[in-house]
């Protein structure tokens, strides 16, 4: 029980770690959009496709939901170059978070689609709104606060999981303390310090989410899930 | 490209290779159960923690919300690290799995008290006045008016958490400990194609989470409470 911490070994790598932190970000965020334009299209496919494209759609969610973002990328990186299909390692991480997400986002848009009621397009239908009225004033508010909340969850919980770009040798935040630890041996204040900036990172991330979803879509309920 | 594989087919599903497998298939579910059962009652007693009203209890009750908040804010990665190093300073014979474990239990118990919690507010507020009314003592308006009711909301979300955890505990490869992605990289360490094995490796997470998934969700068809009473 002797260890004496040596914070200031730690301190000194804070723009190093930053900067790691900034790469997190820039991963979660093209995961994310990336998931969601996809996701969209598979909500879509769900809601209003043909049986054929909902089963496929379907098989792809389970699939996707039930199996790790970590053995996916293992998939990705080592499986197909047997196939001739060679991608560096941020790559393979940043599309694997991006079909993993695609499958939860699809389902959260989905969710979101057919939160709209029947009896408020009756009542546009009614007030003479016409189809694009009707997407402007009616469906899209309705939909986009239904679906604020859980998809800003979901972009902290990106965050957090870009840090299995750590495992491929990606040098964001988690990847970067590695780094670090294993050139001063100092990992527990590296890694104390790297959590920190992990709930730094998030909290601002929900604190900002947050303030939009109330300003913005309305969202009510408190700042910080 | 295909025949090769097939070709390989026989050579990889060979007795040693399938216990193998089938070992660290069972150690990951075992690291996942274990640690959702562990922090699902470590969890338990921080909601019980959150629900006192006695003035002197503060601290604690603020401990219970900052170690809910912080710990649900650090990837799993970073607390298994932090657990592997940490520990050696406390306890240096700890096996590896102690370790994995200890971080799984650590992470459970934040998301798993706030599944808790969020069943225990779905209890209508009326009921819990009615019991204090009657005299019933904190402990027991938990025991006999709230977690009665509450179970059938906890449910269905924990499962889902617990099939997350299925997922997570893949990471724990990368502190040594020997469940299922592990054994993916040792065999493919061992020459045998990646495609296969980790094709492989994916389809025993779906057989584990998958069944996983559907308890749930018919948990939560059966147990939904009638919207309108």
């Amino acid at each position: 029980m002797n260890y004496t911490f040596q914070f200031g070994q730690a301190i000194i790598h804070l723009p190093y770690l930053l900067g790691g932190a900034l790469l997190s970000l820039q991963i979660a965020f093209i995961a994310f959009w990336g998931g969601a334009a996809m996701g969209l299209f598979g909500a879509f496919g769900i809601v209003y496709g043909r049986p054929w494209l909902r089963h496929i759609i379907q098989g792809y969610i389970t699939f996707f939901t039930n199996t790790p973002a970590v053995v996916q990328i293992f998939f990705l990186f080592y499986a197909l170059p047997e196939v001739g299909l060679v991608m560096s390692s941020i790559t393979a991480v940043t599309l694997g978070l991006m079909l993993n997400s695609a499958a939860y986002l699809a389902e959260i848009q989905r969710a979101g689609f057919l939160s709209v009621r029947q009896s408020e397009l009756d009542a546009a239908l009614t007030l003479g709104m016409n189809r694009l009225q009707t997407l402007r004033y009616v469906i899209v508010p309705h939909i986009a606060r239904a679906i604020y909340p859980p998809l800003s969850s979901f972009f902290v919980w990106l965050v957090l999981g870009s840090s299995i770009g750590a495992l491929y040798g990606v040098e964001e935040l988690t990847g970067r303390a590695l780094n670090v630890a294993t050139s001063n041996l100092r990992t527990i204040e590296i890694f104390l310090l790297v959590a920190l900036i992990y709930i730094g990172l998030t909290l601002a991330a929900s604190l900002s989410l947050g303030l939009v979803g109330r300003h913005v879509f309305r969202v009510k309920g408190g700042l910080l899930r | 490209m295909i025949e090769t594989l097939i070709n390989e087919i026989p050579r990889f599903f060979t007795a040693s290779n399938v216990s193998f497998l089938a070992a660290a298939a069972g150690r990951t579910l075992l690291l996942s159960l274990a640690g959702c059962l562990i922090g699902g009652a470590i969890g338990f007693i921080l909601v019980c923690i959150r629900q006192t009203r006695s003035a002197w209890l503060a601290p604690l009750r603020v401990t219970a919300i900052a170690y809910t908040e912080i710990f649900r804010r650090i990837p799993f990665l970073v607390i298994l690290f932090l657990v592997l190093f940490a520990i050696q300073v406390v306890a240096p014979t700890a096996s590896l799995f102690t370790i994995a474990l200890t971080g799984v239990c650590i992470v459970a118990t934040a998301f798993l008290s706030e599944i808790i919690r969020a069943g225990f507010e779905s209890v209508h507020r009326e009921q819990i006045e009615a019991a204090e009314v009657m005299n019933f003592s904190r402990m027991q308006v938990i025991f006999m008016v709230m977690a009665p009711q509450a179970w059938k909301v906890i449910l269905p979300p924990a499962f889902a958490f617990m099939v997350m955890f299925v997922k997570d505990t893949a990471l724990a490869s990368q502190i040594g400990v020997v469940e299922l992605t592990f054994t993916g990289k040792i065999l493919s360490n061992r020459g045998f194609s990646a495609t296969l094995t980790f094709g492989v490796i994916l389809l025993l997470y779906f057989a584990l989470s998958y069944p996983l998934t559907r308890l749930g969700r018919y948990l939560e068809k059966r147990l939904a409470a009638p919207r309108h009473r």
